[in-house]
């Protein structure tokens, strides 16, 4: 059992003290960034990432990866106590959770929301420890054409599996790319896209548009909700902690059921968005009693929770293995990655095993950390919400500009943040997805690379991409996937002209 | 949803149709400049513009798209926001351009004390004492954080140069 003994490896690298140190530092800052509207996990690690530069490469990204299961933890804080999901994989847990809080059970909601959080991380890392070196060691044989098909899947799982309108989804997606490759070309030295402003030579840093589309978007739509917050207060006591527990150990089969939901809607890019919506749904369809949910079933905090973490956790067994993200938050780690000078990717499990196996060792570590810093911290979340947005409003637009000033020590970059706020809030209302736009942004040069390279092979054919069965299977995967939309469409029609003859 | 003749509220279909637009213009620049730096191939491979240029046409078709069902179903007009709710967005996105007009003037700790303060008195009308706090309060502890402690430097204005930081 190599991966036993390279995870105790990784264990005497997470359990150092300074190690342990960042743990804590990163859980308490992100559960405050997830419960702070405005700041999320995207846009809250994006902001803290110039900090870390000087930073050891493990420890940053050990402070890092907690920052986002803080933030996976605190989204469950607002959406229970005043309704208002602080992260969009939040929402579904408002649904029974907030009526869970008004019938004066807050504790028990919270108590089931943190738990759930943590059973679904934790069988995501443990997915991640012993799949992770085997998918890696599969992608070390990948050429550019796999690689390109990999990415290729990426994007048309985007159009296949959102809510939103396939039309949208691309538009996003194509503007990323499109933004990617403003700049210089790295393969032939050429200037794309810059039309003669200095400025744009450098091309668009993603992690700007990340702190404007998430962080000044957010604070615009908030905006539009008031000045107000209106919310519930909390205690939790260790005998109402226990009495959860024992109720939560009855619905075991949900526990897997939403695990298997989370973690293959995090490994293939469907999100933890996505995921809680699944997994809440199903917890509906399959439950004795389907009417009560939404009037506050724990069932319907368990479902939501435990799929959103479990997605959340293993979005980051492709960014580790394949260097392809699979959630903004993965996507601003994986930018981390490339600043510290580590190449994401199968190598990195032979080349960087510290920096891998102490990360995979502080997923465990940070987790239980987490929900022990959450349980007993709770009522003070609460406070900091009472905070009036009149104040919290100005702070967090002073964050995100010092963030964003940060990346590059460029003013420019500010305004920049400013527009990609505007079009965050846009997007928002129009129904436009984030992500896409943002992984585009992120994977932009390195899908066009290896789609070059590819072309290079074959001499500008695109029957490399079927050349041989595991290219192939890939490539047509995701043609499937990117048709999906014109299925369920087929399907709805058939079904109307069914009806309308009946 | 709501009703969209109603004066109070604003529908999606301008916005909607403007955002599209906005991309279908992108898509044509991008379009445009992979043209101009070569689609093709040279001696070495692809020419800059060869993946670019099919991304333009992507982005291009997906936004001519929106902007035609839109078009196409003019009278489908959801809402897009209230006009209280506008107002209200309004009433912090025009502080946030001038901060960031202001930082690059004044310096990021100056322009931070004008922006909080500004708020917490025009909409939290909150005391002067409690406003005089949080607005000196909160850029003191960016400037301890960032550049004490992790040594990041931010935008400085004259008042800085004359404390001599």
């Amino acid at each position: 059992m190599d991966e036993i003994q390279s995870l105790f490896h990784g264990f005497g690298i997470a359990l150092t003290v300074p190690n342990l140190g960042y743990m804590l530092i990163g859980i308490t800052l992100g559960v405050l960034i997830g419960v702070l509207p405005g700041l999320g996990g995207a846009n809250g690690v994006a902001i803290l990432l110039p900090l870390t530069f000087s930073m050891n490469p493990t420890s940053a990204i050990i402070m890092l990866s907690c920052i986002y299961w803080g933030a996976l933890f605190g989204g469950a804080i607002t959406s229970i106590l005043f309704n208002i999901p602080g992260e969009p994989w939040s929402v579904a847990t408002t649904f029974d959770g907030h009526p869970m809080a008004q019938q004066g059970k807050a504790a028990q909601a919270l108590t089931a929301a943190f738990t759930s959080s943590f059973v679904g991380a934790m069988f995501a890392v443990l997915l991640i420890t012993f799949l992770a070196p085997v998918v890696a060691g599969f992608a070390l044989k990948f050429g550019p054409a796999e690689f390109f098909a990999v990415q290729l899947l990426t994007f048309c799982s985007f159009v296949g599996m959102s809510k939103e309108p396939p039309a949208k989804t691309i538009a996003a997606m194509m503007l990323g790319f499109a933004l990617a490759a403003v700049g210089l070309d790295s393969v032939t030295g050429q200037l794309r896209m810059t039309f003669g402003v200095p400025v744009l030579l450098k091309g668009f840093d993603f992690l700007i548009a990340v702190i404007g589309l998430f962080g000044i978007g957010e604070i615009l739509l908030t905006m539009e909700e008031g000045l107000a917050f209106k919310g519930k207060s909390a205690k939790i006591n260790f005998k109402v902690v226990w009495q959860t527990w024992g109720e939560m150990l009855k619905h075991w089969q949900l526990f897997l059921r939403s695990v298997a939901v989370g973690c293959w809607m995090g490994i293939t890019p469907g999100g933890a968005t996505p995921a809680s919506f699944m997994s809440y749904g199903m917890a509906r369809r399959m439950s004795k009693d389907p009417d009560s949910f939404g009037k506050g079933r724990i069932e319907g905090v368990i479902a939501p929770e435990t799929a959103a973490h479990a997605a959340g956790t293993s979005a980051l067994l492709p960014m580790l293995t394949l260097g392809i993200p699979g959630s903004p938050t993965a996507a601003v780690l994986l930018g981390g990655l490339l600043i510290w000078g580590l190449q994401p990717g199968p190598m990195l499990f032979i080349e960087q095993k510290d920096f891998v196996w102490g990360l995979i060792a502080s997923m465990y570590v940070g987790n239980v950390v987490g929900l022990i810093v959450v349980l007993t911290t709770v009522p003070w979340w609460a406070a900091i919400l009472r905070i009036p947005f009149s104040i919290i409003a100005p702070v967090i637009i002073v964050i995100c500009a010092i963030g964003a000033y940060t990346v590059h020590s460029s003013m420019f970059d500010v305004s920049l943040m400013l527009v990609f706020g505007v079009l965050g809030y846009l997007f928002k209302k129009l129904k436009y997805p984030m992500a896409p736009l943002v992984l585009a942004l992120v994977l932009g040069d390195m899908a066009e690379s290896s789609f070059r390279q590819s072309m290079l092979l074959s001499q500008g054919s695109l029957s490399i991409f079927w050349s041989n069965g595991l290219v192939g299977s890939i490539a047509g995967l995701a043609i499937a996937m990117l048709l999906w939309p014109l299925v369920g469409k087929v399907k709805g029609l058939l079904r109307g002209r069914a009806s309308a003859v009946v | 949803m709501s009703n969209p003749e109603d004066d109070e509220s604003v529908g999606t279909r301008w916005p909607e149709l403007l955002v599209a637009l906005l991309l279908l213009a992108a898509a044509l620049l991008v379009i445009t400049d992979s043209l101009r730096v070569g689609i093709g191939w040279s001696d070495d491979g692809p020419r800059s513009g060869y993946f670019p240029f099919y991304i333009g046409i992507g982005l291009a078709g997906a936004s001519a798209w929106i902007a035609l069902q839109q078009l196409l179903n003019w009278q489908r007009n959801p809402e897009f926001a209230e006009k209280g709710q506008l107002k209200l967005v309004w009433a912090i996105f025009w502080p946030m351009v001038l901060y960031v007009g202001l930082v690059a003037t004044t310096g990021i700790y100056v322009a931070s004390v004008v922006l909080i303060g500004f708020f917490m008195r025009q909409h939290g009308k909150h005391a002067w004492i409690a406003t005089v706090g949080v607005a000196i309060g909160v850029p003191l502890a960016c400037y301890l954080t960032f550049e004490r402690w992790f040594l990041v430097p931010l935008p400085k204005g004259p008042l800085e140069a004359l404390l001599g930081l």
